[in-house]
């Protein structure tokens, strides 16, 4: 395992900035999560990293090495795909070998059964390594291809996207099993998503990407809590964040020069209204089962929050609405007072 | 799909039976030429040109006899004083008042269709899979006006040219020669097997390689290791079409070779027996001729068949 630097990293396609300088450090051992929306350049970087694209300016160092001008072989880094992820030709074993048996490595017949059957069984997978890779479910297809990213100890795994072509369910079981490997082997990381769940979960730090440029980096709990403007605001976060003009609602304390008020669910306190005043009307009410979506309609805007299943509220009640220490963005969109 | 009876995808057992009906009479109108060809081979002369045609008849090898040997006419007592025969062709041979003198031209003949006709299929197919591959993967400046001249080679019938290239082989000694047969069906094969390859490499996902790459591989060696196997299906479906056109070819064959370099469909037609067209040899000839098309194809259907990058595609 190693770091992982990317210095003032830039690469266009014909027209089209994919990435503008990119500066990123990815620590020994960690695990950094790349989330925007598609198109934000997110697996740019990573094909950058690996090597099959080359940067138009700037340099890539993996452990202090300038591997800039080298070829995907000679940086020791793992690529997951989102998809197309094992050798159709090959079965499940030859899948995880194929790493091993390239004739760069030159590794013995014997080191390679027993290297794939300890892979094979950190990603359990072990009882199907006979099968043809076509014979696999979902789950299991981008199970191999973690494994065979595994087999071989790169410096760094690159992954883009690799649950997304699941299930929920399946998502939801992977997310941790993957969470567990990279812990137990203490393995470098760089994920790319566009599921702010994946990225809440297991990521180290999450860096924001946008239009190309790393808009902000930081631990999980900082880009949620402090998000530098409204775009990282509007990643995180289910149901989305409101983000409502000044002066809609009664604003607390909001400093000179807000000119947005940004309100997730622990930022309202709403209440029945009462003696005749009121901010808000219920729309309408989703029940999600363990929560419940609350609708409420604002001066003409709408507004969403979750509330208890229990909820006693009911579609057409009038609330009132107070912000409990909500976000506050400037005219440009960057947050105040971060 | 278990629920078959009103399934959407599943055919109805009416149409079914409609569609095997059709096919079983399509395949038998095709299949009576050969059926006749067939039947030729094993009649004799008198038999072969009956009229009304002889639909039952007493097989006979006699057109394959004839169809590998050359006969001299001898008187009968010549023929007489002869020791016994030894075979049959010898036995039926001296019924015709004649001796087998040595063998006919038409095994070197199939032998050279054999080497020209895989030869070349190799060749267009080795070309072609390089060709199609760096226009799939990599920026080949012009690479569509390229693309464009390759198939503009097959705009108009290659025997348009027969002259031109009739004289330039004379010119540079490459008429009769095998060699030149090679590389001229590989010329006219090479455009198909580019245009079809490219078709087929470009449905092969480029991640594939891209995986093998950053696995430790360069990418000849991804090429060989991870997109050859994926594209046999392509492969071997340009390799029977190329085939098919070599093997077959009469035109610049009859043209260009007449002696050592002669391939079989100009050499059977000519096959004159007593008294004109020796018809069952020809048929013996054509019959042998269909064999190695046919076994090519039968052994690449699996491969044609199988579709193997199937189900491995999450889309």
């Amino acid at each position: 395992m190693a770091d992982v630097r990317l210095k003032g990293v830039a690469k266009a396609f014909g027209d089209k900035q994919a990435v503008s300088g990119l500066d990123l450090a990815i620590a020994d051992g960690e695990f950094v999560v790349l989330l925007g929306p598609t198109g934000a350049g997110k697996t740019t970087t990573l094909r950058l990293v690996a090597g099959l694209e080359r940067p138009d300016t700037g340099s890539v160092h993996i452990a202090g090495r300038d591997v800039t001008r080298l070829e995907p072989s000679a940086r020791d880094v793992a690529f997951v795909f989102q998809q197309y992820s094992l050798y159709p030709h090959l079965s499940v074993f030859d899948n995880l070998a194929f790493p091993l048996r390239s004739p760069a490595r030159r590794m013995s017949e014997a080191d390679i059964r027993r290297r794939v059957a300890e892979v094979a069984r950190l990603v359990r997978i072990d009882h199907k390594l006979e099968n043809r890779s076509t014979k696999l479910s979902g789950g299991e297809m981008q199970r191999v291809a973690i494994g065979r990213a595994l087999v071989r100890k790169p410096s760094i795994f690159l992954m883009d996207e690799p649950l997304s072509s699941l299930d929920a369910k399946l998502r939801g079981e992977l997310r941790l099993e993957l969470k567990r490997i990279q812990r137990e082997l203490g393995a470098t990381v760089l994920y790319v998503t566009h599921d702010q769940i994946e990225a809440m979960t297991m990521a180290d730090r999450i860096g924001i990407l946008a239009d190309g440029e790393l808009v902000q980096i930081g631990t999980p709990r900082a880009i949620y809590t402090e998000p530098a403007n409204l775009h990282v605001a509007a990643r995180l976060g289910q149901p989305a964040i409101n983000l409502l003009p000044r002066g809609l609602l009664p604003d607390a304390d909001a400093p000179p020069g807000t000119a947005t008020i940004g309100a997730r669910t622990e930022h309202l306190a709403i209440d029945k209204a009462a003696n005749g005043h009121a901010d808000g009307v219920v729309d309408w009410i989703e029940h999600l089962g363990d929560q419940n979506h609350l609708h409420l309609i604002v001066g003409g805007r709408k507004l969403i929050t979750l509330v208890d299943p229990d909820t006693p509220f009911g579609k057409g009640d009038k609330v009132t609405i107070h912000f409990r220490d909500p976000l506050f963005f400037d005219a440009s969109g960057q947050r105040i007072g971060g | 799909m278990s629920a078959a009876a009103h399934s959407v995808v599943e055919p109805s057992t009416t149409s079914k039976r409609v569609a095997a009906t059709l096919v079983i009479v399509y395949a038998v109108v095709s299949m009576i030429p050969l059926f006749w060809i067939f039947a030729t081979s094993f009649k004799t002369p008198p038999d072969s040109i009956a009229y009304p045609p002889k639909i039952v008849f007493t097989p006979s090898i006699e057109g394959y006899c004839n169809l590998f040997t050359t006969r001299t006419r001898q008187t009968a007592e010549y023929i007489n004083a002869l020791p016994p025969a030894t075979s049959f062709c010898d036995e039926t041979t001296r019924k015709r008042n004649m001796v087998i003198a040595g063998p006919s031209n038409f095994l070197p003949r199939f032998l050279n269709s054999i080497v020209i006709a895989f030869g070349s299929t190799f060749l267009a197919v080795f070309l072609g899979t390089l060709a199609a591959y760096g226009f799939s993967r990599f920026k080949v400046p012009l690479a569509d006006d390229l693309l464009f001249f390759i198939l503009s080679t097959r705009f108009m019938p290659p025997i348009a040219v027969a002259i031109p290239i009739y004289l330039m082989y004379r010119e540079i000694g490459l008429s009769d020669t095998a060699l030149g047969m090679i590389l001229l069906y590989t010329a006219v094969n090479v455009s198909l097997a580019v245009w079809l390859l490219k078709g087929f490499i470009d449905e092969i996902p480029r991640e594939y390689e891209e995986a093998a790459m950053i696995d430790g591989y360069t990418r000849l060696q991804a090429f060989w290791r991870v997109v050859l196997p994926q594209a046999t299906t392509g492969i071997a479906a340009t390799a029977i079409f190329c085939l098919i056109f070599a093997w077959n070819e009469y035109a610049f064959a009859a043209l260009l070779t007449s002696g050592t370099a002669q391939t079989a469909p100009p050499f059977i037609p000519t096959i004159i027996g007593e008294g004109g067209q020796d018809w069952p040899a020809v048929a013996a000839g054509t019959t042998i001729f269909l064999v190695p098309i046919l076994v090519f194809t039968i052994l690449l259907r699996k491969q044609l068949l199988r579709g193997i990058t199937f189900g491995a595609v999450r889309k």
